[in-house]
Parts: structure tokens; sequence; C-alpha cells
């Protein structure tokens, strides 16, 4: 999910940041970029559409032409454009006195009985909730059955199947079961239905009234193409929606549907399904989808964004050399430096997704402040000509180097280790064009070798 | 950034989404009522074909088909309609055809396959329902062993049609389940062999082995088999279809596509492409979850759909 979308963007910001001075016609070129982009992705139109006009108006104002790097400026303002169509904060479900329904609806096969099924296990385990399954679907074949199956699994219970109950009578049954068993959340799984199918969303209304449920999820599917904003308008309008579940996360669409939910329903997405088994379920965290579109890996605006606070010369030479897969010890250097004046760590890590993950690995590798300004130092102690070619630094180099900053052999060959990592990693980002290699397989944020040490 | 402009720019969007979303609708329709056709006009005629999914790519080659012809010239709304009706059937028409009967092969092997709830189970259902009442003798495989109450769907399914479903247990080898299914279709003579599978992602390498598995299997008793191989799309997906259609065709060689779930708004036209580039006959349309909502897929009904038009 997304990685496509990432690299489609950042070649077109790469494109935009090579210039120095940006004319208008630069700005509209890259924005019809980025429309091409955001609509292969699957982006409702609408919403791509509001998004181009909003970022261009910035863009080409006065502020972005005037400005030193007036690339950069354009690619913060598409960030913070898509920051903002994400939403940034995690939207945690409001469940309400006991018992507390939760309706799930949505369009057939969009996820709805599996993710009903997810989410009562993740209630009892995380938050020790005692669950009820219910399912409304007298429709399709077996779906009751489907629950059922699905509730022995989670190991919650669910309302006995009764033959030619319909939805409202079991919904009854399900509120009387729950509030007699002492029952904390009663999830109701709905039958599949076309928003265009009156008969059908008049009886999801009926259900609604019925249940006066805290929580109503539409449930659907992040492969859905520009569809997206006519399912999800007419499920608004007939039942106040709470919230969105984005079910196949785990595909490799490229995140439209994540992207624009939001903006059409103005809803927050509250989970992600993110594979077919029980335990698949997680809450969406726009912050960390955001930068994993927008800033993963993308070294060059880190360095960039570095120019402003230390040396914007150094930075854009860096920056050149980066992209030739050039990566000496002067430029070890250089961005370790930047890393100490940007504010520490801190601050070049929040431009990397999966912070929490990084923080935590940091700290396993006992990694700060006074660790980079000693690797500054050893760098410092060496010739011009080490630093250019480390491969000449061997025994005797090394002792007067640690010697000359006050360290050990250990460190130095620590050191030149990383370097080797780092350039290793540059020479492979510059082969696949792009920062993808920095992800994990499953777009997982991973730790670049280098700058922090294992 | 501030927070008002924050604000007011989602504000904004939304509100106009709301418009949009009618507007665009039939948003062929406002735009020609015999005017000059201009650089506006082939915009938005551009963003209708992006919003029935033909995607970016051939939404402009088919909009540059028509500036060439028609630009500075007065055109009416619905000439410019059926222009592009009629571009997007003529690109279809190779590629509406049914499943062929394949007599020599008895039974003849269809495997239906797909990623997750596109309508696989429901579309075996009603391809048994038009085989039977064409008179052959069918089975149906459930070697979705994996999904909570599968196996229960498609017997269903079967009872509905008064065929056999030969299951396993949940949990049970697909494969081995696919060899037992052809076995003893062969020993009955049954004429039609419907193989339905489970959900899967295209981009899960072990799911995907676990299909191809399936397919090696058969041709241990049938070299030919399976005879075709359908991936069931779903008309509401976008973009990804063109993956869904790769990974699955270079896997196991789909032999054709099934659209389904055309019965909503969603339009189905990423297909226009997918025909096209991987050479794939669209066999049928599913409209409904009934046992008889399956059509002849027609290219020109499909495409004038497309176009919001009707469907004469
Ligand atoms: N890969 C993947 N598959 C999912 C996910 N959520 C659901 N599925 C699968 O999608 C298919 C449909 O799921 P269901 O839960 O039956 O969908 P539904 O909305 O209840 O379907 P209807 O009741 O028929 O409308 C099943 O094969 C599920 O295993 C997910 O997050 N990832
Ligand atoms: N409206 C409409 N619904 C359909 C159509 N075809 C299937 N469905 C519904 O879509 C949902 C999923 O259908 P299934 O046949 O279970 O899908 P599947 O591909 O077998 O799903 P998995 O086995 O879980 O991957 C069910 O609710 C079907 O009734 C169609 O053409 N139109
Ligand atoms: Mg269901
Ligand atoms: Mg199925």
């Amino acid at each position: 999910m997304f990685e496509s979308l990432t690299t489609r963007l950042g070649n077109v910001f790469d494109r935009l940041k090579r210039r120095g001075a940006l004319g208008e016609a630069d700005v509209l070129e890259a924005m019809r970029d980025v429309r091409v982009a955001l609509l292969e992705a699957d982006v409702a139109l609408p919403v791509v559409r509001d998004f181009i006009a909003a970022v261009r108006e910035k863009a080409i104002g006065q502020e972005v032409i005037r400005s030193i790097t007036p690339g950069q400026m354009v690619v913060k303002i598409v960030h913070d454009h898509l920051v903002q169509l994400l939403g940034s904060e995690t939207a945690a479900l409001e469940l309400g006195s006991p018992p507390a329904p939760i309706l799930m609806c949505g369009l057939q096969g969009s996820g709805k009985t599996t993710t009903s099924a997810k989410l009562a296990r993740r209630l009892k385990l995380k938050e020790k909730k005692k669950v009820l399954l219910a399912s409304l679907d007298t429709r399709r074949p077996a779906a009751q059955e489907q629950l059922e199956v699905l509730a022995r699994q989670a190991e919650v219970a669910s309302l006995p199947i009764v033959p030619g109950q319909g939805p409202l009578e079991i919904t009854r049954r399900a509120l009387d079961t729950a509030r007699r068993e002492g029952v904390d959340v009663v999830i109701l799984d709905t039958a599949g239905r076309l928003h265009v199918d009156p008969a059908l969303m008049d009886e999801l209304v009926a259900v609604q009234n019925l249940a006066k449920p805290h929580e109503t999820l539409l449930v659907v599917d992040a492969l859905t193409g520009q569809d997206a904003v006519n399912v999800a308008n007419a499920f608004k309008e007939r039942v106040a929606l709470t919230g969105i579940v984005l079910t196949r996360m785990d595909g490799d669409a490229r995140g439209g549907a994540a992207l624009s939910m939001r903006a059409i329903t103005g809803k927050p997405i509250k989970l992600v399904g993110v594979g077919e088994k029980l335990d698949a379920l997680e809450p969406f965290h726009p912050q960390r989808v955001a930068s994993r579109i927008l800033d993963m890996g993308d070294v060059v605006s880190l360095v960039e964004k570095a120019a402003d606070l230390v040396d914007k010369e150094d930075a854009e030479k860096l920056a050149k050399r980066l992209a030739k897969g050039a990566f000496d010890l002067n430029d070890l250097r250089t961005q370790l430096q930047q890393v100490t004046k940007m504010g520490g760590m801190g601050g070049i890590l929040a431009k990397l997704p999966g912070v929490a993950k990084i923080k935590a690995q940091m700290a396993e590798a006992n990694v700060d402040e006074t660790m980079i300004k000693r690797q500054i130092a050893i760098i410092n102690s060496m010739t011009p000509k080490e630093r250019r070619n480390p491969d000449i630094i061997q025994a005797s180099r090394k002792r007067r180097i640690a010697a000359g900053s006050g360290t050990g052999v250990p460190d130095i060959n620590r050191l030149l280790k990383q370097h080797r990592q780092m350039q290793d990693m540059m020479k492979r980002m510059k082969k696949q064009g792009g920062l993808q290699s920095l992800l994990g397989g499953r777009g997982m944020p991973q730790l670049p070798p280098g700058l922090f040490p294992r | 950034m501030s927070e008002a402009p924050r604000q007011g720019w989602l504000a904004r969007l939304r509100a106009g989404l709301a418009r949009s979303s009618d507007s665009l609708r039939g948003s062929i329709g406002g735009i020609f009522t015999r005017r000059k056709l201009d650089a506006a006009s082939l915009e938005e005629l551009e963003d209708a074909l992006i919003l029935a999914d033909l995607g970016v790519a051939t939404a402009a080659e088919l909009v540059e088909r028509l500036r060439k012809e028609r630009f500075g010239k007065d055109v009416t709304e619905t000439e410019v309609r059926e222009f592009l009706a009629q571009a997007i059937a003529a690109m279809l028409e190779p590629w509406a055809v049914p499943i062929p009967h394949r007599e020599r092969f008895r039974p003849q092997v269809v495997l239906v396959c797909g990623v997750n709830g596109t309508g696989k189970t429901t579309t075996v259902g009603k391809l048994a329902k038009q085989a039977t009442d064409a008179g052959l003798s069918v089975v149906l495989a459930a070697c979705d062993t994996f999904r909570a109450a599968a196996v229960a769907q498609l017997e269903i399914w079967g009872q509905r049609n008064g065929v056999p479903v030969i299951a396993g247990k949940e949990g049970a080898d697909p494969a081995g389940l696919a060899y037992e299914a052809l076995e003893r279709a062969q020993r009955q003579r049954a004429e039609l062999l419907l193989i339905d599978t489970a959900g899967r992602l295209h981009n899960k390498a072990a799911l995907m082995d676990e299909l191809k598995k399936i397919v090696r299997v058969l041709k241990k008793l049938d070299p030919a088999a399976p005879h075709d191989t359908i991936l069931v799309l779903d008309a509401t997906t976008g973009q990804n279809a063109h993956r869904q259609v790769e990974i699955f065709k270079e896997m196991v060689a789909i032999s054709g596509l099934i659209v389904t779930k055309l019965d909503g708004t969603a339009k189905g036209g990423v297909v226009v492409s997918l025909a096209q580039t991987y050479k794939l006959p669209v066999h049928a349309v599913g409209v409904g979850e009934g046992i008889d909502d399956l059509r002849p897929f027609e290219a020109r009904p499909f495409a004038r759909a497309l176009l919001g038009l009707d469907a004469t």
C-alpha cells in the first residue's frame, strides 16, 4: 500500500527541487503530475481537484517564488495538505454505556463480517470487554453461519441463530440478550447492500433507529476506485456514520480510498483490516500514513530541511553527491553536524515514519547526542585524504585517529563500518532510482543502516 | 500553517463534495448543449471518464481522439457521448465472448479465482444455473477451505441448482480437494466442473502458490485442465484491477474475466483498458445477488452505460 504513490510523488518533487527559481509554469506542470499520480492511486476525483486547486493557489503565491528553496516550499505545501486530508489524530471507538451497540454496514463483500469478528476479538483482548456478535444478514447464503464460526474462533459469544427472524427481530433479541447477560459491546453485522437499493437502505435505517448505536462504521474495501465517493456519500446521507473501516489494506492498492475517505465523509478512518485472519485489524494512524507517503526515506528533503538551519551550500553539495551515489566521510560529517544542529535526533527522527519503533531501536542501540559528537571528533582527527578515501585507514592510522579524538580503535572501526553500510545504501538507492529499498517488504519502516549502529 | 485556513480548506472540500458527487453522476450531461468543443469541455469530459474508472491514460487517449475529430466544431451533448461510446464499444467488441462450451472435455473444468469478496462463490452459483438450464450435468467443487462457512455457502448454491457439491473439511488442502473433485466428476461423466476457490490478494505469494498448485494437480488428471480460468473482478475496483489481472494471469494463465456488482453505481470502466492490455475476453457481468443475475457481457450496452447513455 502507498509505495508506488510515494515513488510517483517523489519523482515529481525531485524534479521540482532540482530547480533554482520556480516559475508559475513549473508549478503548474508539477501539479499536473501530482494530479495524475493521485488519480492513478484512485484518490477520488473531486478530492484531487480541490486538492490541486488549493495547493496551486498557495504554491503560486509570492511567498514561494521568492523563497530560497521554492521547490522545497511547494513540496511542503503538498505535504501539509496531504496530512490535512488524512486528519492528524488517531480516532478511537466511542463505546458509550453498556450494552453499547456497534453497527457495521457497507457494500457486498467489503469485509463487514470478518471485521465484526476481528473487532470483537480486539475489544475482548485489548479492552477486556464482554462482547456479543450478532448477524442480521438473513440474505446471503450461510452468512449467519460464517459469523458464528468466526465468533467461535475469536472466543466471543454469538447470538444463537433463529431461522426465519428478520433483521429487526434479531436486533431486538441481541439487545435483550446483551442486557440480560451483562454484555459490554454488541456488534451488529449486517447484510451487504448497495447504496442505491432503497428497500435495503430503509432496513438499515430501521436497524439504526432501533439499536441507537454509538458507533456506525462503514466498511470500505481499500481497493475501491472512483465509486467510493458515491458509496460513502449515500451511506452517510441515510445513516449517521461515525467512522470508516478500510479493509484489504494488505493489498497493493495505492491507497486512494484511504486518502479520500475522510474528505468525502468528514468521518475518520478508525480501523484498518490488514489480512484475513482475526488478528489482522489495526487502529489507523493518519500521521504515520502521511509520512509514509511523503517523507519516508526522503533523504534529500531531510538534508534540505537541514539547510535552512545549517549551511545551505553544504546541504546542496551533499544532496548532489548523494544523488550521484557518492558518499565519503566528509559527507558523513556534514550529515552528522546537521543532525546535531537540527536539535539532535528528535528533529531528524520526527521526519521518519514509525518513530516509535525507531526510538525503541535507538534506545536499544544506546545512541545519543554524545555519540554523534564523538563521531564528528573522530572524522575531524582524520586527514583530508583519509576522509575522501577511507580505505587507506589501516591499523597505524586508526591508532593515530583514536588518540587524536580521545576515542579507541573499536570506535574508529564502528564508524568506518557504518560509513560503508551507508555508502552501500546510497548506491543501492541510486540504482533503484528511489528510496523504496528503505522500506521493508511490507512497507514497515526499518532503520536505515549506518547512522544508528546496531 | 495556521489552524484557520486548514479548516477552511477541508470544510470547503466537503461542501463541494456533496455537490460534485451529484453533478458528476450525470457529469457529461451539463457539458454540451450545442456549443464549440473547447479545451474546457474536453477536460470535463476526461474527468467524467476518469470517474467511471477508465484510468487517466485511457481517458486521455479517448478524449484526444475526440479532439482530433471534432475540436472547434459545433457539437451537441449527445453527439459527443455517442462518439465516445462507439469508440469504447469498438475497443471492447472483440472481447465480448461467452465461456465456450468445450464438448470434447468431459468434464470441462472451469476454475474461478480472484481477490477476496469479489463474488466468486455467487458467480459459481449463477454459472451452475445457466449450465443446468442449458442441459449440462454440473458438479461444484468447494475449494475454499479457508474462509468461515465458505463451504456451507457453496452448498446452498448447490441445493438451489440441484447439483452435487464436492467439499472437504475446513482447512483441508484445496489442491487435494480439487483433484478429488475432478476424479469424481470424471467418474460421473459430468459435463462441467466449476471450482470455487478462496479469495486471495494477488500480492500474497503463498496464496498464489496455493492456486498454482490447484492447477498443477488438475493437470495430472487432464493435461488440458483447467480449460477455463476465470478471474472474477468487482466493478467497484479501481486501478488496482490492473495489478490483479497482471499477476493472476502470470500465475495461472487467466483465460477470461467476469465483472460483478454492475448493479451498483460503479461502472467498471477499468475493464476497457484491461481487455486491451491483457487481451482477455470478458465473459459475463454480475448484476445482482440472485441466481439469474448473470448476463452476457455486451460491448455496446456496457460502453453506453459508462457514458450515462441508455442501453439501446
Ligand atoms: N486480505 C484481506 N481480506 C479480507 C480483509 N477483510 C476481509 N477480508 C476477506 O474478504 C472477504 C469478504 O469478507 P466478509 O467479511 O465476508 O465480507 P462481508 O462484507 O461480510 O460480505 P457480505 O456479507 O457478503 O456483504 C473474505 O474472503 C474475507 O476473508 C482484509 O483486511 N484483508
Ligand atoms: N449487488 C451484487 N452483489 C453481488 C454480486 N455478485 C456477488 N454479490 C455479493 O457480493 C458478496 C460477496 O460474494 P461472494 O460470492 O461471497 O464473494 P467471494 O468472491 O466468493 O468471496 P470470498 O470467497 O470471501 O473471497 C455477497 O454478498 C454476494 O451476494 C453482484 O453481481 N451484484
Ligand atoms: Mg457478511
Ligand atoms: Mg467465496
